[in-house]
């Protein structure tokens, strides 16, 4: 995480590893593509769709009839990619077009690898570029290009021609997050061992971790609370199944945590204590890791551990004052 | 169908990045604004609360649900949430209206885009087995979509320009806009091209930013004595995911949405109409029937600043917001989302 001025921002990847099933319709297609074959389909009216679909897109009739079609045809449509995006097929500049392949009545949209814009024109002829391999993805087509070039690559045999049922789809987008005003005013407090919440102007209520607003009164807020390091189990759950990416060993337990002079709690781990004593208005205290290993992160607290307090009682949860300050 | 009021309208300026904003912090200001507006206090004082925003734009999961924290929802509230731009918002909430669910409704759009590349997000919109591997993003389709014209000869690229020069004078008195300038359509059309054939400027830039909007039955809008504006038709349709079946070079989804809420019925003093590429609009204006007479995008429309998911809703709220200062009678907004137009929400605006 960086910080500057009040910005505090964290570059990050989302990744969604979905895997999806074809249907019979996109997975025979993907099959022929595996094998290099190109089919389309026949829609209602007699038209061959470029690739198939499982619906007429006019009479919203199921089609089912394959029919073979060329691996080159005539660009209909283009535009130019000067400078290609990281997720794009191509790292120098390509074209995006729809092609109308021979045999086909509606174009398809790929890739041209063409060189220059110059090569480039509405009405050209192109062929498919088989990829070396191919998996039975859109990617087995790597690009088509102008259809005087000569493709002079191996092209190996597809490993399998089993019916394709399923595609791996793997999503991975990057963000540079950025934390609310709100958020990174507390972030920052924790970067000094500080617990830094804010208080409602109208109902009182104080929140930590802040959201620059009361979700109850839906106002703004800005008041700034400090508090200290006491708290209140509302709740809690043993967790007893492994969760990838997470280093504790269960079991172990998290909490909700009310702070002394808070009012709504927030999850942390408790731990320096039997899981089966834990119990709701339990007292604890945040340990603090040593100060050379703050962040901006609510990991500077290790945990929370019992502390020698009498519990408090359930409807009292939540409406300590903080008495330490 | 009855007839709905607009009595309240509030946008964010669109800015680049919003920095250090959550979308709590993005809305609250607007919603602030529309209950001023009203007269009212908070999301307890409306029967129907309902918002538009996507989750990918930022990468924050549930960030719809966080945004609920600007509402004030204790107790609960009745509230809805449609991963689409707030138009549809407005949709779902007029016919809670019309079903006499609810007598009045709070929408509200937001969208923060500068986290993430807008352009790639979007591609992971398109269908999953053909299109969204490729990555092809959304500045790709309209690009092809204005070859398709420029070949047939139905628009130059002077056209395009024109319409670019037009969006960035009007948003000279947009104090919102993002873009602004009094380039001439020459000027731009000596700048080099981007994704070709379009230039950077006929691409509506990215923002980040929130609107919001308050509607309710006539009689409501008497009850709190505050002006509005009458949505007299709403209607929307979207056109098959197939882009090759598709004629790239009209709004056939507009056309019969414009002619099921009677947009010929009368004139059009303005039209806002969401057109995130410069040839769209050309499109829009021949699928809507609009004439030299009407106003397009006096507001500088979504080229002078787009934030996904607001938008629509705004366009719907210039127009309101024109008809309830007394500046025109009869208006027509657009909203559309999908790649080259695929879905487009058409709405017809007058004055009691």
């Amino acid at each position: 995480m960086s910080s500057s001025a009040e910005i505090l921002s964290q570059a990050f990847t989302l990744g969604y590893t979905y895997t999806r099933s074809t249907g019979p319709i996109v997975g025979q297609f993907l099959t022929s593509l595996r094998a290099r074959k190109m089919v389309g389909i026949k829609a209602s009216d007699g038209k061959v769709l470029m690739p198939p679909v499982e619906f007429d897109p006019v009479s919203a009739a199921a089609l089912s009839e394959f029919v073979d079609v060329a691996d080159c045809g005539v660009v209909k449509t283009w535009c130019w990619v000067k400078q290609p995006r990281k997720a794009h097929p191509s790292d120098k500049p390509f074209a995006w077009a729809m092609i109308l392949l021979d045999g086909a009545d509606t174009p398809m949209l790929h890739w041209i690898d063409a060189g220059d814009e110059a090569a480039m024109s509405t009405g050209m002829r192109v062929k498919v570029r088989w990829a070396e391999e191919t998996k039975g993805l859109m990617s087995d087509i790597n690009g088509f290009v102008p259809e005087a070039v000569a493709l002079l690559g191996e092209l190996k045999p597809a490993a399998s021609d089993e019916q394709i049922t399923g595609m791996e789809a793997p999503i991975y987008l990057t963000y540079n997050f950025t934390a609310g005003k709100a958020t990174a005013r507390y972030l920052q407090s924790m970067k000094k061992g500080k617990l830094v919440g804010q208080r409602c102007p109208n109902c009182r209520n104080v929140y930590i971790p802040p959201r620059g607003s009361c979700a109850a009164c839906g106002v703004p807020t800005e008041e700034e609370v400090t508090l200290g390091n006491k708290a209140t189990v509302e709740s809690f759950t043993i967790v007893y199944i492994p969760i990838p990416g997470n280093p504790i060993k269960p079991p172990y337990v998290i909490a909700n945590l009310v702070l002394d002079g808070a009012n709504l709690s927030f999850l942390h781990l408790l731990s320096e204590c039997k899981n089966e004593d834990v119990r709701i208005g339990m007292r604890v205290e945040a340990l603090w890791k040593p100060e050379e290993e703050w962040g901006y992160a609510m990991e500077n607290i290790q945990y929370f551990k019992p502390i020698d307090e009498p519990d408090v009682p359930v409807d009292q949860i939540g409406k300590l004052i903080d008495e330490g300050r | 169908m009855r007839d709905v009021a607009i009595v309240a309208f509030a946008q964010s300026n669109c800015q680049r990045d919003a920095g250090a904003q959550n979308e709590v912090e993005l809305i609250m200001p607007v919603l602030t604004e529309v209950f001023k507006q009203t007269g009212i206090k908070s999301a307890q004082d409306v029967d129907f609360t309902c918002s538009g925003s996507c989750d990918y734009q930022q990468g924050a999961a549930f960030a719809f649900v966080a945004g609920v924290d600007a509402l004030g929802a204790v107790p609960p509230i009745k509230e809805s949430h449609v991963e689409m731009d707030a138009a549809w918002a407005l949709y779902e909430a007029w016919l809670k209206i019309q079903m006499g669910h609810a007598e009045s409704a709070l929408l509200y759009g937001f969208g923060k885009s500068s986290p993430g590349e807008l352009p790639i997000v979007l591609s992971q919109q398109l269908d999953p087995y053909y299109l969204a591997p490729l990555w092809v993003d959304t500045i790709a389709f309209a690009a092809m979509q204005a070859r398709t014209m420029l070949d047939s000869g139905e628009i130059t690229e002077a056209d395009m320009a024109e319409v670019v020069a037009r969006s960035r004078n009007n948003a000279l008195a947009n104090p919102h806009a993002q873009l602004k300038g009094d380039q001439t359509a020459a000027d731009l059309l000596k700048e080099a091209t981007y994704v070709s054939p379009l230039r950077l400027h006929d691409c509506c830039p990215i923002s980040d930013g929130a609107c919001a909007m308050i509607i309710c039955t006539i009689e409501k809008a008497e009850e709190w004595g505050k002006p509005y504006a009458i949505i007299k038709g709403i209607d929307h349709r979207i056109e098959t995911h197939h882009i090759g079946s598709r004629d790239l070079s009209r709004s056939v989804s507009t056309e019969i949405a414009g002619e099921a809420v009677g947009v010929k019925n009368g004139k059009v003093d303005v039209a806002e109409l969401y057109a995130p590429f410069s040839h769209q609009e050309i499109i829009l204006k021949k699928a809507l029937g609009l004439g030299d007479d009407t106003v397009i995008n006096p507001s500088g429309g979504v080229l002078a600043g787009n934030v996904m998911m607001a938008s629509g809703l705004s366009r719907i709220g210039e127009v309101a917001m024109r008809i309830i200062r007394g500046e025109i009678t009869r208006g027509v907004a657009h909203a559309t989302s999908g790649p080259c137009l695929q879905q487009n929400l058409v709405t017809v605006l007058e004055a009691k």
